[in-house]
This record gives C-alpha cells, sequence and structure tokens, in this order.
C-alpha cells in the first residue's frame, strides 16, 4: 500500500496542470468521472485541434484541386503517420481509419473472415470478449460453417493459458484476443497467445480498445497480424477507429466498402481498387476526427505511457484495496499478473442500476450492465455489474469519494453486511 | 431531490417482497417484460375469470424499482376487471410522464404504487417504473383488443 500511495502522490507528471485541460471538472457538481473504459474525457487540446482543422484546413481530402483540399489531404496524412508510429507500425498503409473498434473487428470478419474461412476451419475467441469481437465471428461461423470455440478463464479471472493450447489445433485459423478486458481489467500475456498461434499458422486479431490508452502497445513487437482500438476511449473524438493490419494480408483482402476514393479504374462491369490504405476507406473520410485523434496521441505521448500505466495502476490497485475493505462488495477482478484500469464489482443484495443511480446522485459516474459482455456475464453468473474505471486524470482523493459514496449505497439499500 | 423519496420504504421493502413472487402454471395469460439495456427481466402471469384477474403473480429479476414496481402493481390489480385495470395501467404511466400529478387521484387510485411517483423526474430509469405496467397493458390489450396506451 505504501508503494500505491507513493505513486499516487507523485505520478511523475502535473497532475493539476492535466485535471486544468479537463473542462468536464469545471462544471459544477462535481462530477467524478469513473467511466473512462465506456468513453475518456477530452482535453481541451484535442477539441482545440480539432476547431482548428474545422475553421481553417477544411476541404475534401485526396479529392483538393485547391489549397484547402490540400490542407485536408495533408492533415489525414500527418494523422496516419502519428497513428502508425504510435503503435510501432512500419508504413503508414497498414494503418485504416474507421468509425470505431467495433467497425475495425467488422471489417476484418467481412474481408478476412468471410473469404478465407470455410467448413472445418476453427474460430478461436475468449470467454471475455466485448460483443464487438464476438458477434462478428458468430456471424461469420455462421456464413462459412466454421467453428466458433472459446477459450475459457481461470479462477483468478484470466485467460486459461492451458485451456487455449489444448482447444489450438491445425485447424485453427485464427484467434482473436481482447488485449485487455473492459470488465475485469485481465490483461493477459498477449505475446504468448500470439506465439502460440504462429506454430499453428492462425493469424491473430488483437482487440486493444482497453490497452491502446493505458499502455505503449507495438505491433511490431507483438507481431500480430491485426489490431483494432477506438480513439474516443484514448482522448479521441467519437466516430473515429483504427484497424491496423500487416500490409501483406491487407493486400490480399478485397475491401469492405465500396464507393468514391477507394477505387483505381472504373469500368462499367468492374473496377480496380486503389492502393493501400485507400482500397479500406471508402467515400469522404472523417479528417475532423483524425486530427483529434493524432491531437490525442501527442497528449499522451507527452504524459509519457509508461506514467500513465504506473499512475493508473496505482489508482486501480489503490480501489481494489479499499473496495476489499467492504464486506458487501463482490469484486471480479484478477489477484495476478497485469491489470487494467477497470474494476467489476457488485454490491450485495444491490442491483446494479440502484448502485449507479445512488452514485449519480453523488457525482460519481460508473457503469452498470452487461458492458456489452453477455457470454462473460453468464460465466461470472451475474446478469449485470458494476464497473468503475480510471484514466490518468482522476485522483485519490475520487476513489475515496467513490469509496464514501458507497457506504450510502448501503444505507438506502438497507444492506446489513 | 432527495434519494429517499425514490428508494423509499415502501421501494425497498416492496422490491424484497416475495409476496407475488411465484409461478402460475395455470395462467390465463403470461407476458414476458424485458428491458435489454439494463436487463430488466420479468414474467408477469395473471388468471382472468369473467373478465376480472382473480389472481396475479410474477417471476424474474431486475433492480429495486423494476422489481417494487412489479410487486405494488401484483397487489394493486388482483381482483379487479379488465377494464378497471386497463384504467390503472393509464393512471400509472400518466403518473410517470408527470401528466397526472394530482395526489389525492393517484393516492386513490394507485394507493402504495404513488410511492414511484418521482420516477418522473429520472428518466434513466423511467422504463424500470413501467416495465410490469406496460407488460400488463399488452396482457389486457391481447386478452380485450384494446389499443395499448402510449
Ligand atoms: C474491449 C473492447 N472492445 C471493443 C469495444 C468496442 O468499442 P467501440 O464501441 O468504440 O466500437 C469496446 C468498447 O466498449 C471494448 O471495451
Amino acid at each position: 500500500m505504501e508503494a500505491i500511495l507513493e505513486k499516487l502522490a507523485n505520478p511523475g507528471f502535473d497532475l493539476d496542470q492535466v485535471r486544468s485541460d479537463f473542462a468536464y471538472l469545471e462544471l459544477p457538481g462535481p462530477i467524478i468521472y469513473l467511466d473512462n473504459a465506456a468513453t475518456t474525457q477530452r482535453p481541451n487540446q484535442v477539441i482545440e485541434r480539432m476547431d482548428h482543422f474545422y475553421r481553417f484546413e477544411n476541404g475534401n481530402p485526396l479529392r483538393g484541386t485547391h489549397r484547402l483540399g490540400t490542407t485536408a489531404t495533408e492533415a489525414m496524412l500527418e494523422s496516419r503517420k502519428k497513428v502508425a508510429r504510435f503503435i510501432g507500425s512500419k508504413s503508414e498503409k497498414e494503418i485504416i481509419f474507421t468509425r470505431n473498434a467495433s467497425e475495425s473487428l467488422n471489417l476484418i470478419a467481412y474481408a478476412w473472415g468471410l473469404n478465407n474461412l470455410q467448413a472445418g476451419d476453427q474460430i478461436l475467441i475468449t470467454r471475455m470478449e466485448h460483443h464487438s469481437n464476438f458477434v462478428n465471428w458468430q456471424f461469420v461461423a455462421q456464413k462459412t460453417g466454421a467453428k466458433l470455440a472459446f477459450i475459457e478463464l481461470t479462477d483468478d479471472y484470466q485467460l486459461d493459458m492451458q485451456d487455449y493450447r489444448d482447444k489450438i489445433s491445425e485447424r485453427t485459423k485464427i484467434v482473436a484476443f481482447s488485449a485487455a478486458s473492459n470488465v475485469l481489467g485481465t490483461i493477459p500475456d498477449a505475446a504468448a497467445i500470439i506465439c502460440i498461434a504462429k506454430e499453428y499458422n492462425a493469424l491473430t486479431v488483437v482487440d486493444a480498445a482497453q490497452l491502446v490508452p493505458h499502455t505503449k502497445v507495438n505491433v511490431r513487437e507483438l507481431d500480430c497480424d491485426f489490431l483494432v482500438f477506438s480513439g474516443h476511449k484514448m482522448l479521441g473524438p467519437l466516430g473515429i477507429g483504427v484497424l491496423y493490419g500487416k500490409a501483406e494480408i491487407l493486400l490480399e483482402m478485397t475491401p469492405f466498402l465500396y464507393g468514391g476514393e477507394m477505387i483505381e479504374y472504373v469500368e462499367d462491369y468492374e473496377s480496380t481498387f486503389a492502393q493501400l490504405p485507400y482500397k479500406f476507406e471508402a467515400g469522404t473520410q472523417d479528417v475532423g476526427g483524425m486530427v483529434g485523434l493524432a491531437a490525442a496521441i501527442e497528449y499522451l505521448e507527452a504524459i509519457g505511457l509508461d506514467k500513465i500505466a504506473a499512475y493508473e495502476t496505482a489508482l486501480t490497485d489503490y480501489c481494489v484495496a479499499k473496495l476489499e475493505e467492504l464486506p458487501y462488495i463482490e469484486i471480479y477482478h484478477p489477484q495476478q499478473g497485469a491489470k487494467g484500469p477497470a474494476i467489476a464489482f457488485n454490491v450485495k443484495n444491490a442491483h446494479p442500476h440502484d448502485v449507479a443511480t445512488i452514485l449519480d446522485y453523488h457525482g460519481v459516474a460508473i457503469r452498470a450492465g452487461h458492458h456489452c459482455t453477455q457470454p462473460l456475464h453468464r460465466y461470472l453468473g451475474q446478469n449485470s455489474t458494476n464497473r468503475a474505471s480510471f484514466a490518468f486524470y482522476n485522483t485519490k482523493e475520487e476513489i475515496d469519494l467513490f469509496i464514501e459514496a458507497l457506504e450510502d449505497v448501503k444505507k438506502i439499500m438497507q444492506i446489513d453486511i | 431531490m432527495d434519494l429517499r423519496q425514490i428508494y423509499s420504504q415502501i421501494i425497498i421493502e416492496n422490491s424484497r417482497s416475495n409476496k407475488h413472487r411465484n409461478e402460475m402454471p395455470d395462467a390465463t395469460a403470461t407476458e414476458r417484460g424485458y428491458n435489454p439495456s439494463c436487463g430488466d427481466d420479468i414474467h408477469l402471469s395473471v388468471k382472468i375469470d369473467n373478465d376480472r384477474i382473480v389472481d396475479v403473480s410474477f417471476t424474474g429479476s431486475g433492480c429495486a424499482i423494476s422489481q417494487a414496481s412489479t410487486s405494488l402493481l401484483c397487489g394493486l390489480i388482483k381482483g379487479k376487471t379488465l377494464e378497471q385495470a386497463k384504467h390503472l395501467v393509464e393512471t400509472f404511466l400518466g403518473m410517470i410522464k408527470g401528466e397526472i400529478t394530482d395526489d389525492d387521484i393517484l393516492e386513490e387510485e394507485l394507493e402504495d404504487a404513488i410511492a414511484l411517483k418521482n420516477i418522473s423526474t429520472m428518466p434513466q430509469r423511467v422504463r424500470c417504473a413501467v416495465l410490469a405496467w406496460r407488460t400488463l397493458d399488452l396482457i389486457i390489450a391481447k386478452q380485450t383488443g384494446t389499443p395499448m396506451t402510449e
């Protein structure tokens, strides 16, 4: 606990300065925002960057034969380069902009899954996937006859690596897993999972929606085939997401969406398609979102992702320790291994929605529900849970207020445990 | 507003009450009420004899507000005719929408279910409060052909 308190007192960056960048903290309230896994807040720098784009750089990207078309095209290119560097991709051609992680995962399912899988193949996912990395594979399995299988969890809410080894085989064509659970906080050993998949020549899809905001991710070190994330969970605007794919795989794939800007030659009855990444970006793209995402990356990098990860881990560990002191709380969060800044819990004898309503009354924003993970919740034996999730602009004091508010939940719901 | 006006004694007690919580194998009609976004999930059963609800019960799970509301509904409509029950559905929904505010009328008709009145100020919880009432409305509509209340 001492080390945790020390880290919380000295995060290694200027927490007050950071907090002054987030306008929601100026709302009368206060608002203790602990729903960062759903979507983060955005610092003024991101909003100002987008504002500048729309005011002074706005034209239709890739089509402009004039100055403002060129500035929009440059803004797009610069943003793409920034994203590529941020995740360690060797070329911005491997960065496809989408609307969010869900769209990226759909792109893989439609453009790769439907064309490369058949009866007898296996798609291997995990028990803790978000519906975005679950329902898309159900769809592909139903269409192609491939079989869907699930890596189960251990008693400590970790991926069961033995179960993984037992289930993977020559028939496994793709292994798709989240690099950080949006419910449990579990961070599985992605490198090990990918390494094993390679032994069987299976492609790997990393759902990094919850990992990229929290810690440094490098696609070349991981050597994954695909990796996806959403801008809005990492300080960027709503509506912009990323698909990273290895160039050699993307080149072989057919497009996902058809339309303008993704073509090369259009004949009457057939067309050829544009180079990477444009082949996968049909229609006028959201450059406002791209520059916002690039500004978010700049913001994160200016603080340093190593510092962010260490501080968010301290917040999480502190909160877990505090929750563990409350006998009426049940926690779903691993004890061992790496953990992301999300904690699922329940107040015994109180429904999560009642808990969330009472906390909201105290200005504490958390999530209640199944968090788009119904199969995981069936495994947990819970219809729904509460979830607190942190970002580097949260503070120890905010967690203390959250814990205090839980005491009021206990009182109001008349829980005598 | 004080939270205790929402989570009042009546609501807490009714949310935990098992008085009307049981299966009804010989029900005239059973309908499911489900809120996919939050997971409130109930089955409401009624036994109807000569246009009169002679028995009513429910099974399921959900938040305190949905469960209390369902329990209060059961207590209120048992013994009522379908026509009277329809009127109560209209009054309850009117209260939650903030269209019927006269406490004398509400108390007279809805009895303890007036405890849910303040939900009208919490838009994110309205669906929990009305779940059972909309389910009953569906049963009545199927039985009598009267259109469901908006
Ligand atoms: C692990 C994980 N994957 C995928 C998603 C989907 O993200 P989006 O809704 O931005 O597409 C989420 C968001 O909740 C998530 O937490």
